[in-house]
C-alpha cells in the first residue's frame, strides 16, 4: 500500500462537523437567493400585489366579524396578511421544490448527496436554508405591509418567528417530498395547478372559514383537511401574541409526516430513487 | 495486509427486470489508476451510483478504503472524491465559494475550506479566478475546479464519470495529466470511466465492462494479449463484439 495513502485519517463526525456542514448548507441557499434578485422581488410583489389591488378591492366586500385572535373589526388587509405570509412560504417551499428538481438534473444534488452526513441530516440542512429564506421574504413583506396600515404589535414580530420556522418547515419538507417524485421541471406547472393554489384558496388565507362555510359544507370540510389553513392560523396568532394550539398540533404533525416521506423517499435502500434508476436515470 | 481504495465484489443490481450489473469484481489499489471502459448504458454510471450510495447495492460489497459503503457511509463516504458526468458546480458561485460549500459538506471549518481550496487552485492554476462565478470559466478550467472540488476533503479514492466529454483536446489531455500527476503524488487511487480508448495507457489497470459484466480485467497490456489484439480499442471491440455475437446465437 503506498505509504501517501495510508494517511488517511477516518474523522469522527461531531456536532461541530454537524454544525459546519449545515451552516454551509444553509450559507448556499442564502447566496443563491441573494445573488437571483428577481427571484427576491418576485418573491415580494406576488404577496404585495395581493395586498394592495386584491385586498384594497375586496375590502368593501368582504366584511369580516370579530373572530380570534382579533379583538376588535380589522381591516381586509389587516385580515389577509397572515395568508400572505403562508403564500411566500408556500411559493418558497415549491420553488425550494423546484431547485431540488433542477439540482438533482444539473447534478448539484448528487454532490450534496454524497457527503459523508447521514441523507435525513442533508436533507433538513437543505430545508432550514429554504426555511430561512422565506423568514427574510417574510420580515421584509411586513415590513412594506407596516406601511399599509397593517400594524399587529411590535412583540407580535418577535412571536412569529417560531410560527414561520414551524411552518416553513411544513412546506419546505412538502415540497421536498414533491420534489422526490417529480422527474422534470416541466411538471412545476402541474405543482402550480393541482397543489399551490388549492392549497392557497381553499385555506383560510382569504376568508374565514365561516364564511366558507356558509358558502359550501363541502369546501369547508376540504378546508378543515387543508394543512395550510393551520399553517396561516399559527401565523395569525403568533402575529397577535397568542398560540392556536390545534393548528400548531396540527402543523407539527404534518411536518413530521412530509418530512418522513422525503427522507423516505431519498433514502438509498428503500427509496423512489433506487427504484426508478435514480436521478437523470442511471445507465 | 494492504487495504485497497476501492473494493468491490460480487456486485449486482438491477432496475425491475432490467439487470444492469451481473457480479461485478473490482479492486483499485492506492496510487492506480483503473481505467472503467465500456459503452454507453454498459453500467458505469450505476456502478458509480452505487459506489456513492445514491443507492443501496443490494448484493455483494463495496468498500471505500476497507469501510463498506452500506454499512459505514460515513466512514466510507469521506475517503471518496467524485467528479460526476454531468457538471455539478453552480455556476451562479464564484469558483472559491464552490470549494468552500464543498468543504463544509465535509464538516470542514470555513478557515480549512478556504486554505484548501486555495491550494487545490493554485494546484490548477486557477487560484486568480478564485473570485469569478463558474459561469465565466471554459469548459476544461471548469472541469479542473470540480476534480479540485474532490479533492478538498483529501479523499483517498477519485472517481471520474467520463470527465473529458465535451472537451477539446488540450483540454483533456490536462486533464489526464494532472490526475495522474495526483494519483503519483497523493497516493489517490483513481476510478476513471470512459469509452474513448486514447486515455487509458499501457500500465494502467482496466476493467472493460460491457451490459453490465465484467467481461475482462487487469493491466492494458494483459488485456489486448489476451484478447490477441493489437490495441486495446481492437481488444475492447473484439471483446464487446464476440459479447454482442454470442448474445445473439
Amino acid at each position: 500500500m503506498n505509504d501517501k495513502a495510508s494517511s488517511h485519517v477516518t474523522r469522527t463526525l461531531g456536532p461541530v462537523q454537524y454544525y459546519r456542514c449545515m451552516a454551509g448548507i444553509v450559507w448556499r441557499e442564502a447566496l443563491r437567493f441573494v445573488q437571483q434578485r428577481g427571484r427576491f422581488i418576485a418573491a415580494l410583489v406576488r404577496p404585495l400585489v395581493w395586498l394592495f389591488i386584491f385586498a384594497a378591492g375586496f375590502r368593501s366586500v368582504l366584511g369580516v366579524s370579530i373572530i380570534p385572535p382579533y379583538s376588535t373589526y380589522v381591516l381586509y388587509e389587516v385580515y389577509i396578511t397572515p395568508g400572505l405570509i403562508g403564500m411566500i412560504q408556500l411559493f418558497n417551499g415549491m420553488q425550494s421544490s423546484l431547485s431540488m428538481v433542477y439540482d438533482r438534473e444539473v447534478g448539484t444534488m448528487r454532490s450534496l448527496l454524497v457527503s459523508p452526513f447521514p441523507r435525513w441530516f442533508l436533507l433538513t440542512s437543505k430545508l432550514a436554508g429554504g426555511v430561512a429564506v422565506s423568514i427574510l421574504q417574510v420580515y421584509v413583506f411586513l415590513l412594506i405591509a407596516w406601511f399599509w396600515e397593517v400594524e399587529p404589535p411590535i412583540a407580535g414580530y418577535f412571536a412569529l418567528l417560531p410560527a414561520l420556522v414551524l411552518s416553513g418547515l411544513m412546506l419546505g419538507s412538502l415540497g421536498l417530498m414533491l420534489s422526490s417524485v417529480i422527474r422534470q421541471l416541466e411538471n412545476f406547472a402541474g405543482v402550480m395547478n393541482f397543489v399551490i393554489f388549492p392549497m392557497f384558496f381553499l385555506s383560510s388565507a382569504l376568508y374565514p372559514l365561516w364564511r366558507m362555510k356558509e358558502a359550501s359544507p363541502l369546501l369547508y370540510q376540504i378546508c378543515q383537511f387543508n394543512p395550510f389553513t393551520y399553517a396561516v392560523e399559527l401565523i395569525r396568532f403568533a402575529l397577535y401574541l397568542k398560540v392556536d394550539w390545534f393548528s400548531l398540533a396540527a402543523v407539527a404533525t404534518c411536518t413530521l409526516v412530509f418530512l418522513s416521506l422525503a427522507v423516505f423517499a431519498y433514502n438509498p435502500s428503500k427509496g423512489l430513487i433506487a427504484r426508478r434508476g435514480g436521478p437523470g436515470g442511471a445507465s | 495486509m494492504t487495504t485497497n481504495a476501492l473494493s468491490i465484489n460480487g456486485v449486482s443490481h438491477s432496475f425491475g427486470a432490467r439487470k444492469a450489473l451481473v457480479d461485478v469484481n473490482l479492486a483499485v489499489e492506492s496510487g492506480q489508476f483503473c481505467a472503467l471502459l465500456g459503452l454507453n448504458g454498459a453500467g458505469k454510471t450505476t456502478l458509480f451510483s452505487l459506489i456513492t450510495r445514491l443507492y443501496d447495492n443490494v448484493s455483494g460489497s463495496i468498500e471505500v478504503l476497507g469501510h463498506d459503503v452500506r454499512r459505514q457511509p460515513v466512514k466510507a463516504l469521506q475517503h471518496l472524491g467524485v467528479v460526476f458526468q454531468n457538471r455539478t458546480v453552480d455556476a451562479d458561485l464564484s469558483v472559491l465559494q464552490n470549494l468552500t460549500y464543498h468543504a463544509a459538506l465535509h464538516g470542514l471549518s470555513a478557515r480549512q475550506g478556504r486554505e484548501r481550496s486555495m491550494s487545490e487552485l493554485e494546484r490548477i492554476g486557477l487560484a486568480d479566478r478564485a473570485n469569478d462565478k463558474i459561469r465565466s470559466l471554459s469548459g476544461g478550467q471548469a472541469r479542473r475546479v470540480e476534480i479540485a472540488r474532490a479533492l478538498v476533503h483529501r479523499p483517498a479514492l477519485l472517481l471520474l464519470d467520463e470527465p473529458t466529454i465535451g472537451l477539446d483536446v488540450g483540454s483533456r489531455q490536462d486533464i489526464q495529466d494532472h490526475v495522474r500527476s495526483l494519483m503519483r503524488e497523493n497516493g489517490l487511487g483513481v476510478l476513471w470511466a470512459t469509452h474513448l480508448m486514447d486515455e487509458v495507457q499501457d500500465a494502467d489497470q482496466a476493467v472493460v465492462l460491457h451490459q453490465g459484466k465484467v467481461l475482462a480485467s487487469g493491466t492494458v497490456t494483459n488485456i489486448i494479449e489476451q484478447a490477441g489484439a493489437s490495441s486495446i480499442t481492437d481488444a475492447f471491440t473484439d471483446l464487446t463484439g464476440q459479447k454482442a455475437m454470442e448474445d445473439a446465437e
